[in-house]
């Protein structure tokens, strides 16, 4: 098994393992709990809106990192499907009035629409290539963003409105947001957890770990990273839509290559390949984010910094840190 | 069970970061303190227009507008926005929902302004705007708590396009960025080219971002034969098209170059060698007159031995203005309803000595005048930042969007 | 039409000059890339660097153009050779992704640093006078001397780094080290230290880039992130590891945008994408590549 892939229940796992519920092990589901827990305390202590822009990019991160920690592909272009999510979502609440529960869903959708042909594409090659590729066809819709006429250019879609949750709930309250948010976030983290415990997720970490393998054993390896990347892409386009509602605003910022980057930082600090790792990442790196704020134009040097410690000394992140210290897989 | 707790142990861990968000802030709002947010651009394309120089402008605002003595304290806050709308909108979200911000000042690129702008009059807080060139801000977009301080895309338009032709640069071809923004500027200066009795021959449109290259452009621009070369773009892309045109003497038959969003800072990082025979329009130069000159002295020295931009100098402009007005409100009505506020400030005429004499319109305009400049050869300068002569002004009633064209939905109330 | 014909002839001949950039920064990418298997993504900010200290020289120490084309390189290699000692060399062993997330975090720090500095309004840095003599001018045609120049030094030194790879002796060490490097080592040559020596060349190729851009571009702290992703696609393009492919694609694609920039100039950034997606389709190992 490759370093830094800590999920329980790969091929040949123990079998003690597997007893925990749906497909967790004990730490994991403890964890699990302790997420829960803080998603659903949380917002009586913290600021909710802080608290909503984490779980977007906790969604963000934890589909990135499907790709990476599942099928062993590191995507530089996810902010394409991120940022396009956005924008349909947008634009769907703003000009058509879609309610929100559609609007997010139309975001998926794009992000599969366009994850597609992208992986359709990129799934040609790997490792580094497969990363090159993604960032310049990521360019691409960028351009592309900037261009069109729907997404307005460089102001963005301005002014989403959040709307009316299967017209009973208003939205308009933070509050009330973020239970959409926090549930979105669930599902989508329950949703990735199950994919990867169930058969398909064990061919696709049988061809990460031996493609040729894999392939002998009847299984076409570049159908199952397609479905991965589009699975991927979808999940980054809901997180996409949903961060648009949060903040009424759909920019450029949403799919310019360094929000590729970033996301990748966020998995690498939280740890790439674990199950939390993702969201862990995301809270500190937009906590400091928050902070950073303050501190002017060192946001560049210090993002580069972390970036490069977590390379040197911190590979396994956070979370997979962490799990190693206690010997679980988290 | 062991694993359990010492997994709480390690969640426990990452606590401390988290600590410090509390919902509300335990920061004693006074009703007696007035706090004023600069958020602009510390670290990128406009941090030298705008950045730590709009914080020092605000701060001397805060100063000379003798608040303090009237028992009003004035507290000065300042982010960075990244140029990313999210960021600059959750900063202000923070500032007004846990920090007690009662202002936010500057804010240039226009996405990040007009999310700001919404968020301000649903806070019902102030926005005064100086940094950012949309003139959206005063038309569809256009709020009873934002005002738009320092220019706007239809103003730089209208200066450089109009008073160009009626200066004997009458035909035209555009080397326009090739995303709303440029195209916008093209569309507008185009009317005011072809109003003054102008022509537009051509236009070439360049990708945006990523274009390092102008000098194919420029040579097409030149091959058309037009006098005025419009560059419809901004930043980086504006400073190489000027080197480019140096470069390839894309001047040397009379042929002008006319900037369409440039700043006295770009006019610096060129050089005059470069930059020379240049148009552009801005509200003000440290160097215009004595008033202007006046105010720079008094700012003293800057970040970097910049000067101040115009950018700048309406950070000062506006705040001394708003200070004003809380000053004859008192703090506490300034503070409960920042439409009110906005409403005082119309209804004060404003003096300054960066701007001179203004007037704020219903839809949230700041009347002065603009200047059509033209950058100096290296021999007519006299000294350090000495770098534009006045070609023309654009009279105050003349130089901003008639209030009526504006689509603004305050007017028609 | 004699007029149009040296018109368009003109515009070919500034892409081509452009794809000298190219040229050299993918082929820099290339060699790091064939020995060290990393994909530099610092190479955008070593380039910038590579203006940066030329300009430094400039107005800090009075050092002149000339000079620079030298010295510059050499400071910025070196600092190449520093990186790689003290960081990339501890990758190897691991994924080579880890080579590429770690440049991106060396991009963003030299590149935060330097507009920490710097500021971002971008300096001057003028190409001197002498290059005037090369001005090629006939009535509407006309090519400033220092764009002959950059053809003129970026085809060299391109040729120059190719035949020293495939026609010397130190050449035929790196070749092998790449294919077989135990085998290498084994025979008593340093493996490490041509390592070292090869990102630091590679970074210094980057910096020489620089010093040939600062006259035609502004100085500035974001002009490598403008052409590093462009250069990406020229090196899929080409193939990775192939030397040569690294250089021929980076001309061509010049080339290509200096037609697209006379046929329909909105394209003449995304052209470089679309040729990718091509590629992609038809050659998965680029053009020069080996599958």
């Amino acid at each position: 098994m490759a370093e830094g892939s800590l999920v329980a229940g790969t091929v040949g796992a123990p079998a003690v393992e597997k007893e925990a519920v749906f497909g967790f092990t004990r730490a994991q589901a403890t964890a699990f709990l302790v997420l829960v827990a803080f998603v659903v305390v949380s917002p009586f202590f913290l600021y909710p809106v802080f608290l909503m822009k984490v779980l977007c990019f906790g969604l963000f991160a934890c589909a990135f990192n499907l790709l990476i920690g599942y099928v062993g592909l590191l995507s530089f272009g996810h902010a394409a499907y991120f940022g396009m999510g956005a924008y349909v979502t947008g634009y769907a609440a703003k000009a058509w009035g879609v309610p929100p529960e559609f609007a997010i869903l139309m975001g998926g959708a794009t992000g599969a629409l366009l994850g597609l042909p992208f992986g359709w594409l990129a799934i040609r090659r790997a490792g580094i290539y497969f990363a090159m590729i993604t960032l310049a066809l990521a360019q691409m819709v960028y351009f592309f963003a900037l261009q069109a006429p729907f997404t307005g250019g460089e102001d963005g879609i301005q002014a989403i409105p959040r709307g009316t949750l299967f017209g009973v709930f208003d939205l308009t309250s933070d509050f009330t947001m973020y239970w959409l948010v926090a549930a979105v976030f669930l599902a989508g983290f329950l949703l990735i957890h199950r994919i990867v415990h169930s058969p398909f997720g064990q061919v696709m970490k049988a061809i990460r770990d031996n493609e040729p393998r894999a392939t002998s054993l009847g299984y076409r390896a570049d159908d199952y990273k397609l479905m991965a990347f589009v699975l991927s892409a979808t999940l980054a386009g809901i997180a996409g839509g949903t961060k648009a509602l949060v903040f009424n605003i759909a920019t450029l910022t949403d799919v310019h290559w360094a929000m590729s980057g970033e996301v990748v930082l966020m998995s690498l600090v939280g740890g790439l390949g674990t199950v939390f790792g993702p969201v862990v990442g995301a809270a500190v790196i937009i906590t400091m984010q928050n902070y950073l704020a303050e501190f002017g134009a060192w946001v560049l040097v210090i993002q580069g910094g972390i970036f490069i410690a977590c390379v040197l000394a911190f590979r396994r992140g956070v979370v997979g840190e962490i799990g190693h210290a206690l010997k679980v897989k988290l | 069970m062991s694993v359990n707790r010492r997994t709480l142990l390690g969640a426990a861990a990452t606590a401390p970061v988290w600590g410090a968000l509390p919902y509300r802030s335990a920061r004693a709002q006074a009703a007696n303190t007035i706090r004023i947010g600069v958020l602009n651009d510390q670290s990128a394309l406009y941090r030298d227009i705008s950045g730590p120089g709009s914080t020092q402008c605000v701060e001397m605002a805060v100063k000379e507008s003798g608040i303090t003595q009237s028992g009003i304290n004035v507290e000065v806050v300042q982010a960075d926005h990244q140029n990313k709308p999210d960021v600059g909108s959750t900063v202000a979200r923070q500032w007004f929902d846990r920090d007690g911000v009662d202002v936010i000042v500057d804010v240039p690129t226009s996405s990040v302004a007009l999310a700001v702008n919404t968020l301000t009059r649903e806070r019902n807080k102030v926005f005064l705007n100086s940094g950012a060139a949309t003139s959206d801000l005063t038309g569809s977009a256009c709020s009873p708590n934002t005002i738009h301080w320092t220019y706007d895309t239809y103003m730089l338009a209208n200066g450089t396009g109009g008073a160009m032709v009626r200066a004997g640069g009458n035909t035209w071809f555009f080397i326009t960025a090739d995303y709303a923004f440029g195209h916008a500027l093209e569309r507008d200066t185009t009317a005011f080219v072809t109003a003054a009795g102008g022509r537009v021959l051509g236009g070439v449109r360049t990708p945006f971002p990523g274009t390092t290259d102008f000098s194919s452009f420029l040579q097409q621009a030149q091959r058309s034969r037009a006098r005025v070369i419009g560059l419809a773009n901004a930043g980086g892309d504006t400073i190489n098209s000027i080197k480019q045109a140096a470069e390839f003497r894309i001047t040397r038959g009379g042929t002008k170059l006319a900037g369409l969003l440039v700043f006295i800072t770009d006019v610096h990082s060129l050089g005059l060698e470069v930059a020379q025979g240049l148009v552009l329009t801005e509200t003000f130069y440290w160097d215009l007159n004595d008033r202007t000159r006046a105010f720079t002295q008094r700012l003293g020295n800057m970040p970097g031995g910049l000067r101040p931009s115009m950018v700048q100098a309406g950070c000062y402009s506006a705040v001394l203005h708003y200070l004003k007005a809380v000053k004859e409100m008192g703090a506490a009505a300034a503070k409960a309803s920042g439409a009110e506020a906005v409403a005082k400030m119309k209804a004060m005429p404003a003096d300054d000595d960066a701007f001179g004499q203004g007037t704020i319109r219903a839809d949230g305009r700041k009347i002065h005048p603009a200047y059509l400049f033209e950058v100096k050869q290296p021999s007519e300068s006299k000294g350090a930042w000495d770098y534009y002569k006045l070609v023309a002004t654009i009279p105050a009633d003349e130089a901003f969007r008639p209030l009526a064209q504006g689509g603004c939905s305050l007017v028609r109330s | 039409m004699l007029e149009d014909l040296l018109f368009n002839l003109q515009l070919v001949a500034l892409g081509i000059s452009n794809g000298a950039f190219y040229a050299m920064l993918s082929l820099g990418l290339a060699v790091i890339f064939g020995m060290l298997n990393v994909i530099n993504f610092a190479h955008g900010a070593q380039f910038m660097m590579g203006a940066f200290v030329a300009w430094l020289l400039l107005t800090q120490l009075g050092i002149g153009y000339w000079p620079s084309l030298l010295l510059s390189p050499l400071i910025v290699g070196l600092v190449g050779v520093a990186m790689e000692r003290l960081m990339i060399a501890r990758l190897y062993k691991l994924d080579h992704l880890y080579g590429l997330l770690l440049t991106f975090g060396c991009a963003l720090v030299i590149e935060g640093l330097f507009r920490n500095i710097f500021g971002s309004s971008g300096q001057r840095y003028s190409a001197p006078r002498e290059f005037q003599a090369l001005d090629l001018e006939f009535g509407d045609f006309f090519m400033p001397g220092y764009r002959v120049w950059v053809l003129i030094a970026g085809t060299t030194i391109c040729i120059a780094t190719w035949l020293v790879i495939e026609k010397t002796k130190v050449g035929s060490y790196l070749r092998a080290a790449v294919e077989r490097p135990q085998l290498v080592q084994a025979f008593g040559i340093n493996v490490p230290l041509m390592m070292t020596l090869t990102y630091g060349a590679g970074v210094a190729l980057a910096a020489l880039a620089g010093v040939l851009a600062a006259p035609v571009y502004s100085v500035h702290p974001a002009m490598g992130a403008n052409f590093i992703i462009t250069v990406f696609a020229v090196v899929v393009i080409g193939g990775m590891g192939s030397i040569l492919g690294a250089i021929v694609t980076g001309f061509l694609l010049g080339f290509v945008q200096g037609v697209t920039d006379v046929v329909y100039s909105e394209a003449s950034q995304t052209v470089v994408f679309v040729i990718m997606a091509i590629v992609l389709l038809t050659r998965p190992a680029g053009l020069f590549g080996r599958a």
